[in-house]
């Protein structure tokens, strides 16, 4: 049926998108950043009882330049929410955030004048995975999650900074005027 | 014993100057007057024989809304360590809320600027002398003294579904 049967056998066709979207996800390489008890259970993730090296990620970069993906592992301090940003910011597109825990995403019990309120004012967040921390199967999950989301993106898209990048051109227009 | 030489030297040597005693679990601390703690401590530093040469800490609590407010709202707490009698001794004072200073100890001993700096920067509490009294822990946007009990505990208010609309939109975070 159709063109198929017509090309040698070996050759198979896709979408550009289709194959670059499979090679992303199963090569997301996550940022080595632990912020609170999360990361606990980030690095239990991470080593060899639950393995996410099943899913092409076991290699934690120590810099945002050779990171995809960033978990926000724990609460962000007030002070530690320009970091966050600056190492998102460092890190090169295609990038993913993850925001681990309830302090990640909401500010969990710490709702007080130290604590952000939710990563999600600092930097634009994919998953959000609940939990008081997670434990890694729900990471794991939320992992998945993502992979799901990334099979769903295009090549077409703006690359995430520069969609940014305008966000906040006009901000500063507005903060201007 | 140590605790009755330390009672000994400050009581013969400050006299009314030593407010009372009070001891928890075995530690010892005394309530001193304000205008005399840097007098005091400095004398327990000098002796030869007590030698409490070392600040360990210096911190304060709030003691607004208590029954014993009235004796001052805010305490002082100074603890000193001997390297040399590997004992230990706790210096309490009291504050008025509208006298909250208290004279600096950071030309006696160098930790203290930064002690003294983070107990201006939750409690507000003012060190007289010291060289440079700011910010050490919170935010530069941050207004007021956190730790304090008239302190808003909550930077967002929870919300309910019975209280859904009295919530304010909350101003966006300063690094957004």
């Amino acid at each position: 049926m159709g063109l198929e049967e017509k090309i040698p056998e070996g050759i198979a066709l896709t979408t550009v998108d289709t194959m670059v979207n499979w090679a992303r996800k199963r090569s997301i390489w996550p940022l080595g950043f632990g912020l609170a008890c999360c990361a606990i259970e980030m690095m239990s993730t991470f080593a060899s009882r639950f393995d996410v090296a099943r899913f092409g990620m076991e290699v934690m970069r120590s810099s945002p330049r050779q990171a995809d993906l960033i978990i926000v592992s724990g609460r962000v301090t007030q002070k530690m929410a320009p970091v966050l940003r600056k190492l998102y910011e460092q890190m090169p597109d295609p990038k993913w955030v993850i925001s681990m825990g309830a302090c990640a995403s909401c500010g969990g019990v710490f709702n007080n004048y130290a604590i952000v309120q939710g990563v999600d004012r600092v930097v634009p967040v994919d998953i959000y995975v609940p939990g008081c921390p997670p434990r890694p199967e729900q990471l794991i999950d939320g992992i998945l999650k993502l992979h799901a989301k990334i099979e769903k993106e295009s090549l077409r898209a703006k690359p995430k900074s520069a969609a940014r990048t305008q966000t906040a051109d006009d901000a500063a227009k507005k903060a201007d005027a | 014993m140590m605790e009755d030489k330390i009672r000994t030297f400050l009581t013969g040597r400050f006299g009314d100057k030593i407010l009372s005693e009070y001891s928890h679990r075995g530690q010892l601390s005394f309530y001193v007057q304000a205008q005399a703690v840097r007098e005091v401590i400095l004398a327990l530093k000098a002796d030869s024989e007590l030698k409490f040469d070392f600040l360990t800490d210096i911190t304060a609590v709030d003691h607004q809304g208590q029954s014993w407010e009235k004796e001052g709202r805010f305490e002082i707490i100074y603890i000193l360590t001997s390297l040399k009698n590997t004992s230990r001794i706790i210096l309490r004072t009291k504050l008025q809320e509208d006298a909250a200073s208290i004279a600096t100890l950071s030309g006696d001993w160098g930790c203290a600027n930064w002690l003294e700096r983070e107990v201006w920067d939750l409690m507000g509490i003012k060190f007289e002398g010291h060289p440079d009294l700011t910010k050490i822990l919170t935010v530069e946007e941050l207004e007021g003294h956190p730790l304090r009990k008239d302190f808003g505990i909550t930077y967002e208010m929870p919300q309910f579904s019975h209280n859904s609309s009295d919530i304010e939109v909350v101003p966006d975070n300063p690094h957004h």
